[in-house]
């Protein structure tokens, strides 16, 4: 016969979890939840209205437009990074002094904070004062990034690319350095060449980093704020307003409490879904025969 | 195809060699002849596969040359040499199937399809892999993997030769005896040269007709199973090859012959000649075991000698006998008794070697 003690003195352990988990996740979102369902004016009149914040949100084109820029951004981002990153950490040096030093330099753009990057890049692409600006229009190019929409999206990329490739390259560096040497000994008897190495040796070897590299990325830009906001403000017009950007603006701009909580929980679960598709899609590859 | 010249070819891993003991090989000119099956025997670390590496061109050598049916290879990567080597341990593509990881030398040089498949089908055949030619590669099992690795090497009809590192290591012991079969098979139907590296000497005298010894860097002795066992060059073939290994005892001169102990032991008039016209006084005699005459009683020239132990090994038995402050061992049929754990052992003259210096010294006419 199995005798159960019951002990409920051991819940209190569990409890310091509780709290923190409480603290840090569950009430602050269920506050946001609760915003999101109901209407309200002061703290003696609110009133519940179902999903019809939800349905407001849904149906607004300002965000329709911001998701959409959000979407070819971030694809943008990853397109451009994950390529760059890996043909980064490819050519890098192995070992030696030079190794070290292309880590110190690849670290540097992490180590700087998010405005910092903006308001070195809002500097740096003035066609008065700032040296790319400047050197651009030196060149006959005529570019300024506060009035001309494509500029404005070519300077928020390039300092995202600038920011955060490092990342990366980084990453694949740590990949490709795991790979044992009998791999490449073993494609150089069997006559690969330099792409079969690259595609049959190293990508296969570096997609578990690549699959943290590109959630990463996906959902670090997915989320962006402050270098665009400090870059361009969100213009020329609307052009650079990316969805942080007009949520903070419904939010605390314009106080609207109710569809901004709405659309904060739609926000959260497409970055929850994006990663999802992107984790299911690479793993799998993985396991198909 | 290609005959293997290694021309005053010699490897050291610093750039900067002050002496002999910073080389990993020492100078060295060999050649492995067009279609042989050759095994290099030796210990850990005594630079088999270092050589291996310089054959195949995965190392330059930073002395001497390599040529290839007498052209220089040295500059040539291992692709322009056309060379396969099987490694120690498996190296798979795991992305691929098991037939593309096959097909993956030919593909990579360009034949025509339907003839990687015929190909690739031939060698699945050969090495048993067709169960799981369809299959990922990285779900096999070791031995499947080993299998794959030595099927890329084996699917190049046209290679100047296959290099095995040690390529039975993970394998089962009922499996590897079959590969070894297989291997054989192979060279016999394609007549591709092989060049085996091996620590077991079992192993390379089951796959080589002729076996490389290798010893600090240096090929001591080239040449045949019974070569190696009949008439060591270097005492380390004696000891090395052979179980148990060859009897060696130190001695010095005397008149007629050699003498340790007190024990005289006559030489050849021969070997004294040689050994009149020798400086060195680092001199050996070396017996093998199976050679060693037991006595049943006291004779003329057998010396009476302790008996310490006698492991029975099934078909025959090995007794450890001492000789003075020499331990020895003799091999005896196994339905001989030592009595009394006394035993009378002579020498016979035919097969007892002198070393000097650690290499044999030859004798002319026997």
């Amino acid at each position: 016969m199995i005798i159960k003690t019951e002990n409920n003195k051991a819940w209190w352990l569990v409890l310091p979890v509780f709290l923190l988990v409480a603290f840090s996740a569950v009430i602050p979102l269920m506050t946001v939840v609760n915003y999101s369902v109901q209407d309200i004016f002061d703290q003696n009149n609110a009133y519940f209205v179902g999903v019809e914040w939800y349905r407001e949100v849904l149906r607004d084109p300002r965000l329709h437009d911001s998701l959409l820029r959000q979407f070819i951004y971030s694809f943008s981002v990853l397109a451009i990074e994950i390529p760059l990153g890996i043909g980064v950490a490819l050519m890098m040096p192995t070992q030696g002094r030079m190794g070290s030093l292309c880590l110190i330099l690849l670290a540097i753009p992490l180590l700087i904070p998010w405005n910092v990057v903006g308001t070195i890049w809002q500097i740096f692409g003035r066609a008065d004062i700032g040296l790319f600006g400047w050197a651009l229009n030196a060149m006959g190019i005529d570019y300024n990034y506060a009035s001309n929409t494509a500029d404005a999206w070519a300077t928020v990329l390039l300092m995202d690319v600038w920011h955060w490739t490092s990342l990366v390259a980084l990453l694949c560096y740590s990949g490709l350095r795991a790979i044992p040497e009998a791999f490449y000994q073993a494609a150089e008897i069997d006559r690969a060449s330099k792409w079969a190495v690259f595609r049959y040796i190293q990508l296969p070897r570096l997609k578990s980093v690549l699959v943290i590299g590109i959630l990463l990325r996906f959902m670090d830009s997915f989320m962006i704020y402050t270098e665009p906001f400090v870059l361009t403000g969100g213009g020329p017009g609307n052009s650079t307003t990316f969805l942080s950007q007009t949520l903070t603006k419904m939010a605390i701009g314009q106080f609207d409490l109710g569809p901004a909580a709405a659309f904060s929980l739609i926000y959260f679960l497409i970055v929850l879904l994006v990663s999802w598709l992107f984790f299911t899609t690479i793993t799998y590859m993985d396991k198909a025969k | 195809m290609a005959e293997i010249h290694l021309k005053s070819l010699a490897h050291s891993y610093s750039a900067k060699p002050t002496g002999p003991e910073d080389y990993a090989i020492r100078e060295m000119d060999h050649v492995w002849h067009q279609g042989g099956a050759y095994a290099l025997l030796g210990p850990s670390g005594c630079g088999k596969s270092t050589l291996l590496n310089i054959i195949s061109g995965l190392l330059a050598p930073s002395e001497g040359e390599v040529l290839f049916d007498n052209v220089r290879v040295n500059e040539l990567s291992p692709k322009d040499r056309n060379i396969a080597q099987v490694f120690q341990f498996p190296v798979i593509y795991d992305s691929m199937t098991v037939f593309d990881n096959l097909a993956f030398p030919l593909r990579n040089a360009k034949v025509p399809e339907p003839k990687v498949r015929a190909k690739v089908n031939e060698v699945a055949e050969i090495l048993e892999l067709h169960p799981v030619l369809h299959n990922k590669a990285k779900n096999l099992t070791a031995d499947e993997k080993q299998k794959v690795s030595m099927g890329r090497g084996l699917v190049r009809d046209d290679v100047s030769a296959i290099l095995f590192d040690e390529p039975l290591t993970v394998i089962d012991p009922h499996l590897k005896w079959k590969l070894r079969r297989k291997l054989k098979q192979i060279h016999e139907q394609f007549n591709i040269t092989m060049v085996y590296v091996t620590h077991d000497q079992l192993e390379a005298s089951t796959f080589a007709d002729k076996i490389a010894v290798m010893y600090g860097g240096q090929i001591v002795q080239f040449g045949t199973p019974r070569e190696l066992f009949e008439s060591p060059n270097h005492t380390f073939v004696g000891f090395f090859i052979g179980s148990p290994g060859m009897n060696l005892m130190e001695v010095s001169r005397c008149e007629g012959g050699v003498t340790f102990d007190g024990y005289k032991v006559a030489l050849s008039d021969e070997l004294n000649e040689h050994l009149a016209l020798i400086p060195s006084d680092n001199l050996k005699i070396g017996i093998r075991p199976e050679f060693v005459h037991i006595w049943d009683g006291p004779t003329d020239d057998a010396f009476e000698a302790r008996v310490k132990h006698t492991e029975d090994l099934g078909t025959y038995k090995i007794v450890t006998f001492e000789l003075g402050g020499q331990t020895l061992k003799a091999r005896m049929d196994e339905d001989r008794e030592v009595p009394n754990g006394r035993a009378y052992v002579s020498f016979p003259q035919q097969w007892l070697k002198l070393y000097v210096d650690e290499f044999l010294v030859e004798e002319q006419a026997r």
